[in-house]
């Protein structure tokens, strides 16, 4: 989004500025702010989500997104019913259902528990396997055990 | 994909509906007053109708768009709308539109009854009514590019009406004369064509300036 003070950013050669659209397709970003709305439930958001970079989503496949990252049960609630980290995991399961082939993660790790951080390894994992990117930032450490990785440690 | 972005401002709109009524009362209250403070002058008061109605509509469609893009701003869904693979352009348009459907048509659907106050006729009613349809899609549609260039602005809503409402007077002009036109017994059709073309505009380039001034603003 912004753009870069100097250099430029390619995507397979293209500048990314001239590719516009064609680049978000091959993209996900995971921010800072979760980008869930409040008013509409666990599965609403995913759908609309999911709607919007093209992906057609049943509710009953949105389930069952949902019900992998321990959602199961709080389909129909409204997300701001939902703690800090159940917000993340409905993010989260927007990662799993996505097609892009780069993903840029922005603390992907905060207000996870375990299990949700051994699952979102698994995903990231799993998105390498397939022979997508992915750029994670964090403060948390995260192993994978698949994949090439390439580690760059920023010191203020 | 335009379908996703309507449904889900109107979804919205709908869990959060005292905001879409509170611009609906304003623009009841603010109309209903003036033949209060008037008195029964029919006279004055119908001469004074078009203005009147016209110019509540344009306050009222000031209070919804201060909303417009600030809370999508606010959880991050505003990021993700811009990083979705559709043309900005028409992820705006989609959410003008659903903006329009929420807050000005109540205030079209209205109008009727408000303009019964002002001891209107029926023809001058459907003028009325017909000048708002064509009117407040511009409203809606340049508002937005105010909305846009003062996101996350601290003080957003009085810049919006600075900038927003000085390029309003067009369609106030317009619309406003249309009524006028058909209360004097005169035919209303050339307001109603130059209020027509101004929609066209707007429909057409206005979304294009609020893409790219959503893109200043978010950077």
């Amino acid at each position: 989004m912004l753009s870069p003070s100097e250099g430029r950013v390619k995507w397979q050669g293209a500048d990314i500025h001239s590719l516009g659209e064609e680049y978000f397709t091959q993209l996900t970003y995971f921010g800072h702010r979760p980008g869930i709305k409040d008013e509409l439930t666990s599965v609403e958001n995913l759908r609309v989500a999911a709607g919007l970079s093209g992906i057609a989503l049943t509710t009953q496949k949105a389930a069952e997104a949902l019900a992998k990252v321990g959602l199961a049960g709080r389909e129909s609630l409204a997300a701001r019913l939902l703690s800090e980290g159940q917000r993340r995991r409905i993010s989260i399961a927007r990662l799993a259902i996505c097609t892009s082939r780069l993903w840029l993660l922005d603390e992907v790790l905060t207000a996870l528990d375990k299990t949700a951080v051994a699952f979102v390894r698994s995903l990231i994992e799993e998105h390498l396997a397939h022979g997508g990117m992915a750029i994670v930032a964090t403060h948390q450490d995260i192993e994978l055990s698949r994949g090439v990785t390439q580690r760059l440690e920023l010191t203020t | 994909m335009l379908r996703w972005i309507v449904w889900r401002d109107l979804i919205l709109a709908w869990r959060r509906r005292a905001d879409a009524l509170s611009t609906l009362f304003f623009f009841v209250i603010v109309v209903s007053l003036f033949p209060l403070g008037i008195g029964p002058e029919m006279e004055l008061l119908r001469s004074i109708a078009p203005g009147v109605v016209w110019v509540a509509a344009l306050l009222a469609s000031m209070l919804s768009l201060g909303r417009l893009f600030a809370n999508d701003h606010q959880d991050g869904t505003l990021e993700q709308l811009l990083l979705t693979p559709q043309p900005l352009y028409l992820v705006v348009f989609g959410k003008v539109s659903a903006q329009w459907l929420t807050s000005e048509l109540p205030l079209v659907c209205i109008a009727p009854l408000l303009g019964v106050q002002f001891g209107l006729s029926n023809e001058t009613l459907k003028i009325l009514v017909i000048s708002l349809v064509l009117g407040t899609p511009v409203l809606s549609f340049i508002g937005s590019i105010g909305a846009g260039l003062t996101l996350g602005l601290k003080s957003s809503s009085v810049l919006i009406s600075i900038l927003v409402l000085p390029l309003y007077v067009p369609v106030l002009i317009f619309g406003a004369g249309a009524v006028e036109a058909s209360i004097m017994g005169l035919s209303p059709s050339s307001h109603i064509y130059l209020l027509s073309s101004l929609t066209v505009l707007s429909l057409i380039f206005a979304p294009w300036a609020t893409a790219a001034a959503l893109r200043i603003s978010i950077e």
